[in-house]
């Protein structure tokens, strides 16, 4: 990216909505020097900038840019399926201002100087801004910890196993107070590998397919251990991708407890369920696998009442030679940048989830938990904003993606929502036309 | 069996058969008719009828299988196709990368009918996407073994006359069994009463919910029973990670003769094949007079000679 001052611009005539600090008004945002001067009503009043381009937003809204806090990239190791800068294309046409990027890549990310490598490539290709998840063990083995001062020091805004469990609980328990003195945030995947032993939800849908199932419960013991670890260790704790209406209780009660956690679900889980898979289709198979029509429900509840504070893409990259298998045998993982926000709307059009408290866990909540500054319309904070009309009808074509994989679980699906335009510290990295 | 032939020439709708699931009852008893005109033509000196001339047949096995795969052979030849049997070795290749491969590979060569096995459920749905032909499931995993339910079907009609309210009780590895499913499925749409008998490790999540009766001790789950069908355990689910052990399971799920006194006193046995002697039946009874063991091998020709002509007369120029 050219290291010039951004031209100064003004998103007038917007609704303004700012989950930070509960605002869903009429006004304008004004931006200069890469950041926020002002946004709402009060900003309407003010006078643009000497030189400001302005944009008429017809009142669309206006909200801080998204955060999505689970992005696997192929990049090191499988940059066919996609890089940082194809990641970054699919991102801001997304209406995703900035990805945390997961370290299972190959090799992993799991040394300060791999750190190092992904925030200088982000900076040469990226057009949002990037975040690296760190590895919590070495090789995401789950046998040694990695170096968390070092490794957070060199960028890494969290410490997470990627899409694997670690088994050993006393590994896991000293990981996680170890993380508390550098007060490293430990992100969790939920699975009980040798229970989970299956490729979709246990039940009767994986029963009549003949497919073995990954029971609930590989998902809630793991989370059950993990709370009673952080209650021992005080550590900071988010629990990636949850699944099941268990879990969500079992979330509740650590949060009453006074725990220090944080949930997390995939879009997937909240727009899909395993009946979706219909006739063994790959693209619906991920891990967590769906669950049933219930989960979901419980799913979405859990975020109309803050008991899950983040929605993630979960973004994964799989190109034909992983998915075009027999369901045992493929990839587990669906891309999701692009659709986040327009997927995640449909909770707000099937009125089970307010606005504000939608896109507050897309912007604020992942912002808070990873002590980002943006995320918010604050004055002073990094100017990354989405433009996006709530109703505007549109259906995603295969054609159109902009990921280098097309593993969709949208393919052909039907939106209302659609981002018009991305602004990334004060540039505008996408405009719809 | 009078009246059995009103649905011989039901149509049969459908481009592949992947399953039973999603046949209706009269298209069952529409390709169970045509059997009995199979057995009829197989049972005569001239066993050739040409419906399949000029037509190419493939047998492609990822699993082997002597049985199901001679029965499709036999069955494809009698009907006047060419036929070619391909085994797909899976140490050569990387696993299921050869699946889309051949399938390519195959379909340049304009067959007519692909008769598929492979050890994934689902896979044989995949490849009737990606060719041109008619696919026939020949068992894909746990999944479903369609023409293992029509002949065991066609078997349990000719000797009870009917299938409606009698009462199967299908025993033993039912979670790992594309032939439970398809029996499962078949049977209940022919409105018989269908039990299963098994340790509970052995059952499939949800499977109370499965249209069936679920039983776990095998004396209970065989009162009354019409049918007994016994299913293969395989070897590596004996050792502790299933059941504990060969003579634990003998001891309480093995067919002998003491258990099989609770069922009907004119019940017959069926196994799908190869047997377990000595594991899940008792060899006196697999060779029994209430055994139709060997007449099930009889009848999956004449079922595969209906299902691949109820196809044939659906492929192209026809």
């Amino acid at each position: 990216m050219a290291l010039d001052t951004p031209r100064p611009l003004v998103l007038s005539n917007a609704r303004v909505i700012d989950p930070a600090r509960e605002l869903d008004a009429p006004g304008s945002i004004i931006i200069a020097d890469g950041t926020i001067l002002a946004a709402g009503p009060e900003a309407a009043n003010q006078g643009a900038p000497y030189g400001a381009e302005i944009v008429d937003c017809k009142g669309a809204i206006a909200c801080p840019g998204l955060i999505d806090m689970c992005v696997s990239v192929g990049e090191p190791g499988a940059e066919h399926r996609e890089t940082l800068a194809s990641a970054s294309q699919a991102a801001a046409a997304g209406g995703v201002t900035t990805i945390c990027t997961m370290p299972d890549t190959d090799p992993v990310i799991d040394d300060p100087a791999l750190v190092d490598f992904i925030l200088r490539r982000a900076r040469d290709t990226a057009i949002v801004n990037v975040h690296p998840l760190a590895a919590l063990t070495k090789g995401l083995e789950g046998n040694e910890m990695t170096e968390i001062g070092l490794l957070k020091e060199a960028g890494a805004v969290a410490f997470t196993n990627g899409h694997k469990s670690v088994k050993n609980a006393q590994m896991m328990r000293r990981m996680m107070t170890y993380a508390r003195d550098f007060d490293a945030l430990v992100i969790h995947h939920t699975e009980d590998p040798d229970l989970a032993g299956g490729v979709m939800n246990s039940g009767l849908n994986a029963s009549w397919k003949g497919l073995s199932g990954v029971p609930r419960e590989a998902e809630i013991i793991m989370l059950e251990r993990d709370l009673r670890l952080v209650a021992m260790s005080k550590g900071k704790y988010h629990a990636n991708l949850i699944s099941t209406s268990d879990s969500t209780e079992v979330v509740r009660t650590g949060k009453k407890r006074g725990l220090d956690i944080t949930a997390g679900v995939s879009i997937n889980h909240l727009t899909h369920n395993e009946n979706d898979i219909g006739a063994y289709r790959t693209f619906f198979k991920m891990s967590p696998p769906l669950r049933d029509e219930d989960d979901r429900q419980a799913m979405i509840a859990a975020v109309a009442d803050g008991t899950i504070d983040i929605i993630c893409s979960n973004h994964d990259p799989q190109d034909v030679e992983t998915k075009r298998h027999p369901w045992a045998e493929a990839e587990d993982g669906a891309i999701g940048l692009e659709t986040l926000l327009a997927a995640a709307l449909r909770l707000y059009h099937s009125e089970q989830v307010d606005l504000v408290t939608l896109l507050g866990t897309m912007t604020s909540g992942p912002a808070d938990r990873l002590g980002l500054e943006t995320g918010r319309l604050s004055k002073g904070a990094p100017a990354d904003v989405t433009v996006f009309d709530l109703e505007r009808p549109w259906v995603l074509e295969k054609s159109t993606i902009r990921s280098r994989s097309k593993n969709s679980p949208f393919e052909d699906a039907r939106f209302s929502g659609r981002v018009v335009q991305t602004v990334v510290a004060g540039r505008t990295a996408y405009t719809y036309s | 069996m009078t009246a059995t032939d009103i649905h011989r020439d039901s149509p049969f709708p459908h481009r592949h058969l992947l399953g039973i699931e999603g046949l209706h009852p009269h298209e069952i008893l529409g390709l169970l008719d045509r059997a009995e005109e199979a057995v009829e033509v197989s049972r005569q000196v001239n066993k050739r009828k040409h419906v399949l001339q000029g037509r190419t047949q493939i047998n492609l096995f990822f699993e082997n299988s002597t049985r199901t795969q001679s029965s499709f052979e036999l069955a494809g030849k009698r009907l006047g196709a060419d036929v070619m049997n391909m085994a797909v070795s899976q140490s050569s290749v990387k696993k299921g990368e050869t699946l889309i491969d051949t399938a390519a590979t195959l379909n340049a060569m304009h067959p007519d009918l692909l008769v598929v096995r492979h050890h994934a459920a689902g896979a044989v749905h995949l490849l009737a996407r990606k060719v041109g032909c008619s696919v026939v499931n020949a068992g894909d995993g746990p999944h479903e073994h369609p023409t293992q339910a029509l002949l065991d079907a066609l078997t349990i009609r000719r000797h009870k006359g009917k299938i409606a309210r009698l009462t199967v009780a299908i025993c033993g590895d039912i979670a790992h069994s594309r032939v439970a499913r398809s029996n499962i499925i078949l049977l209940n749409a022919l409105g018989a009463r269908v039990r299963v008998v098994a340790p509970t490790t052995l059952l499939p999540s949800g499977i109370a919910k499965m249209g069936v009766e679920v039983f776990s001790d095998m004396r209970e789950g065989l009162k009354g029973a019409d049918i007994v069908m016994m299913l293969r355990l395989q070897r590596e689910r004996m050792n502790g990670a299933f059941v504990p052990s060969v003579r634990e399971y003998y001891r309480y799920f093995g067919l002998d003769a003491e258990k099989l006194a609770f069922a009907r006193d004119d019940a017959l046995v069926m196994h799908p094949g190869p047997m377990n002697r000595g594991v899940e039946i008792d060899a006196s009874i697999a060779d029994g007079p209430q055994s139709l063991i060997r007449e099930q091998v009889e009848m999956g020709v004449a079922v595969r000679m209906a299902v691949l002509e109820a196809l044939a007369a659906n492929l192209p120029n026809n």
